[in-house]
């Protein structure tokens, strides 16, 4: 395996360690007195929609780019940053409908741990935009010498990650977090 | 060329240290050296800025010891250095807790986890695995100037006017949770988080690094177990931290949400000068495990590497191959497993269930058989062997009394109903010191004793070296046996005067002893930083490309190695690095092919 390829691996399970810290301290919490338990607003629904449909994408565009289609790479690797950029909007969304129904900082119950966890979850898939546009601008701008499919597939094994990231955590809060 | 460049990039690490300080640099000559991506070179970045640290965390304790021997005497020196803080010549309490905070996240994090593994696992990695370089050098710099910046930011939190975060190194809620329970509490404490959120991510950098390179960049013929022990103990190290460091994140950005949004993670049913909180459901004790699921482990992150240069340097000096390189391997790999397993003796009287307290117990004293196999391994490699005490090897044998001394003590500590005594007394100073501060040391003074020849092509001065060692040694001893008295009688840690204790008044002299001994002590550690600059450019000159007479690879390269190490190919390698004393022969390097007629071990 590719040095490079590696170093994502472990450093994929670095940021699960991470998310697990804070779920399970989610947990730990959840069984003390006043926890206060929180419904998902529904827009969650539609980013996850968008995240979903885009790790798809960009299997396309890894795909395309393996193939030396460029004009096809550029499509898919596009959509996929719009997707992406979609996925933070909605989450955005999320913790606006969340604050309107009074969920604020204050307080220790899964509303607190949501912005915390998706949070630094949507924190990791800007990330991952900020990289998808980086390959995006060079695919557009750059001048390609060797054909290397090692830097997307890097990006896309990393974003196929913050999307089953994503899965883990919505049905961590639809089934530990809603009661 | 290659020398000069050296030296050059050591000038430019060493202004940028100071340039945190001073505030004024030369752009020029910093900006051509100072973002290199040659692991040698991030080493030695890593190593200086480390030395910076350690300097200021050991005057921290200078200044603390002052206090805790002297507690009514006054020093007027102080006030002129420290102003505010030293009032009338005498410690101030919010100085002295912002000392003692300061002193143990320094050492622990800034010195002891980068200036130890920063420094040796770049350094080792691809000389002695046979490689041109870390799998990415550009993540490998980032690692470093993260560093610089998390040193930045908690070299300028000492500078704030309401002083350091003083919660203690722990930083436990809620009383780091609070800006109003003290001027420590304030800025200081935000610093500090954002300095440790920025070298988690350093050391995370660093640690992915470490792992892939090990994993993926092995020279021909290097297998796994062909390893030198350095290697597999840097790269334990790094998986500790990787997986561990990401944990005390998550704790660090809950705590930072609690301190300035207004969240109540940790904070619960708080009355503070007189003003009702309205924090409501949060758990203090959730921090604490966050904190010592990363805690424990950090203690190992920390051991480890000087654990590995120790069996390489036992073995090198003593002629004689390592005792039971397999045992000691899986000794590592248990002690690697077992630091995940026991963070909550750090808890036991937290009002932990003693049912589960029970299980940590019997987990952590698990831990003493893989220590044991080791300490035997290791006298068992010195038993009868040609030992030449190098500074090196001097380092070495002291790192493996006191990893001894105090290991013993961690069986005390480890009980949960001992520790129901002893817990925050003087003896877990006295404990942790020796095994993890005092041993450390050791183990960095011997890996830079031995291989500061490869580093600049100089040796260091062997007079000093002695002095510093005996006086380094004996010094350790000195300090640290009378506290666990103190700390059996019940004498509490981190009190700032124990004077209005009629008990504790019987100590008064051995306070006093303590304090002269860490001023001599302190004194020989800048003997070996004078010496360690001043054989930069002075020291004797390496004539031989393999002074040790040492099996492994990077006493292969050049006598100053460009980036790149090796001149033409990269060696292959025939064997494991520790054919000492076999077939009549001194020492054979791993690149000799194994011969028709050799004996097997």
């Amino acid at each position: 395996m590719h040095p490079h390829k590696f170093t994502l691996w472990v450093a994929m399970g670095s940021l699960i360690m991470m998310f697990a810290g804070l779920t399970s301290a989610f947990i730990v919490k959840s069984n003390q007195v006043g926890w206060k338990s929180v419904t998902l607003p529904s827009v969650f629904w539609l980013s996850t929609v968008a995240i979903v449909l885009s790790s798809g994408t960009v299997y396309l565009a890894l795909r395309s780019f393996r193939e030396r289609e460029m004009a096809r790479y550029r499509l898919w690797m596009g959509v996929t940053l719009v997707l992406g950029i979609l996925f933070v909007a909605f989450q955005w969304n999320g913790f606006m409908a969340l604050w309107a129904q009074q969920i604020t900082f204050r307080g220790s119950g899964a509303g607190q741990f949501l912005y915390v966890i998706f949070g630094l979850h949507a924190l990791h898939v800007i990330g991952g935009v900020v990289v998808l546009s980086v390959l995006l601008a060079k695919a557009f701008f750059g001048r390609i010498k060797i054909y290397s499919s090692i830097p997307v597939e890097i990006a896309a094994t990393y974003w196929h990650f913050v999307d089953l990231l994503w899965i883990y955590l919505l049905l961590f809060f639809l089934l530990i977090g809603g009661n | 060329m290659s020398e000069t460049m050296i030296t050059t990039a050591t000038v430019a690490a060493q202004a940028t240290t100071h340039h945190e300080e001073h505030g004024h640099h030369h752009e020029s000559f910093i900006s051509k050296y100072i973002f290199s991506m040659d692991h040698k070179t991030i080493g030695k970045q890593f190593l200086i800025t480390g030395i910076v640290w350690a300097i200021v965390g050991g005057l921290f304790s200078v200044l603390f010891r002052l206090q805790l021997g002297y507690p009514d005497k006054t020093f007027p020196i102080l006030e002129t250095f420290f102003g505010q803080w030293a009032k009338g010549g005498q410690i101030q309490p919010e100085f002295y807790y912002g000392l003692v905070t300061m002193h143990g996240t320094v050492l622990v994090f800034f010195v002891l986890t980068a200036g130890l593994s920063g420094t040796f696992a770049n350094i080792l990695i691809p000389l002695q695995i046979g490689a041109r370089d870390m799998a990415s050098p550009f993540l490998n710099m980032l690692s470093y100037w993260f560093f610089f910046l998390a040193s930045v930011v908690m070299m300028s939190s000492i500078f704030v006017n309401t002083g350091p975060a003083s919660g203690g190194w722990t930083m436990y809620p809620p009383l780091s949770a609070l800006k109003q329970a003290g001027d420590g509490q304030k800025i200081g404490t935000d610093l500090w988080l954002v300095s440790m959120a920025l070298f988690i991510v350093s050391s995370l950098l660093g640690g992915l690094n470490y792992i892939s390179t090990i994993l993926n960049m092995r020279t021909k013929g290097m297998s796994m177990t062909r390893m030198p022990l350095t290697i597999w103990a840097v790269f334990f190290t790094a998986i500790l931290g990787v997986l561990s460091f990401p944990v005390l994140l998550s704790g660090a950005i809950l705590l930072l949400f609690d301190r300035n949004l207004g969240t109540s993670f940790y904070l619960s049913d708080i009355v503070i000068n007189g003003e009702v909180l309205p924090n409501e459901g949060g758990s203090a004790i959730l921090y604490q495990h966050l904190f010592w699921f990363l805690g424990h482990p950090e203690v190992y992150i920390i051991l480890l590497p000087a654990m590995g240069m120790v069996s390489e340097i036992l073995s090198v000096n003593s002629r004689k191959p390592i005792f039971g390189y397999m045992a000691m391997l899986g000794s590592l790999f248990a002690i690697a497993i077992l630091a995940f397993l026991v963070w909550a003796h750090h808890m036991f009287v937290t009002g932990l269930n003693p049912f589960l307290g029970s299980v940590f117990v019997l987990l952590t004293l698990l831990i003493a058989v893989p220590s044991a196999i080791k300490v035997f391994n290791w006298l068992t490699t010195l038993w009868r062997g040609n030992i030449r005490f190098t500074p090196g090897a001097l380092f070495a044998i002291g790192f493996v009394s006191l990893f001894i001394s105090g290991g013993l003590t961690g069986i005390f500590l480890g009980n949960s109903t001992i520790d129901i005594h002893l817990h925050d007394t003087m003896f877990v100073v006295a404990h942790f010191h020796i095994v993890m501060g005092v041993a450390s040391f050791f183990g960095m003074f011997a890996g830079v004793y031995h291989w500061f020849p490869k580093m600049f092509g100089r040796y260091l001065n062997n007079t000093m070296a002695y002095i510093h060692f005996w006086v380094t040694m004996i010094g350790a001893y000195l300090i640290y046996w009378p506290m666990h008295y103190q700390g059996l009688a019940g004498v509490p840690r981190r009190y700032l005067d124990k004077s209005g204790w009629v008990n504790f008044n019987n100590f008064r002299d051995l306070d006093q002893m303590i304090t002269i001994v860490t001023i001599v002590v302190f004194a020989a550690q800048l003997l070996f930083v004078f010496n360690f600059f001043y054989s930069i450019y002075k020291g004797r000159k390496v004539r031989s490309q393999n002074p040790w007479g040492a099996n492994t690879l990077e006493w292969t390269t050049p006598i100053n190695p460009g980036h790149g190490n090796w001149e033409g190919d990269i060696p292959e390698v025939h064997r494991w690095p520790y054919d000492y004393a076999k077939d009549g022969r001194e020492f054979i390097p791993q690149t000799e092919p194994v011969g028709a007629n050799e004996s097997k071990h």
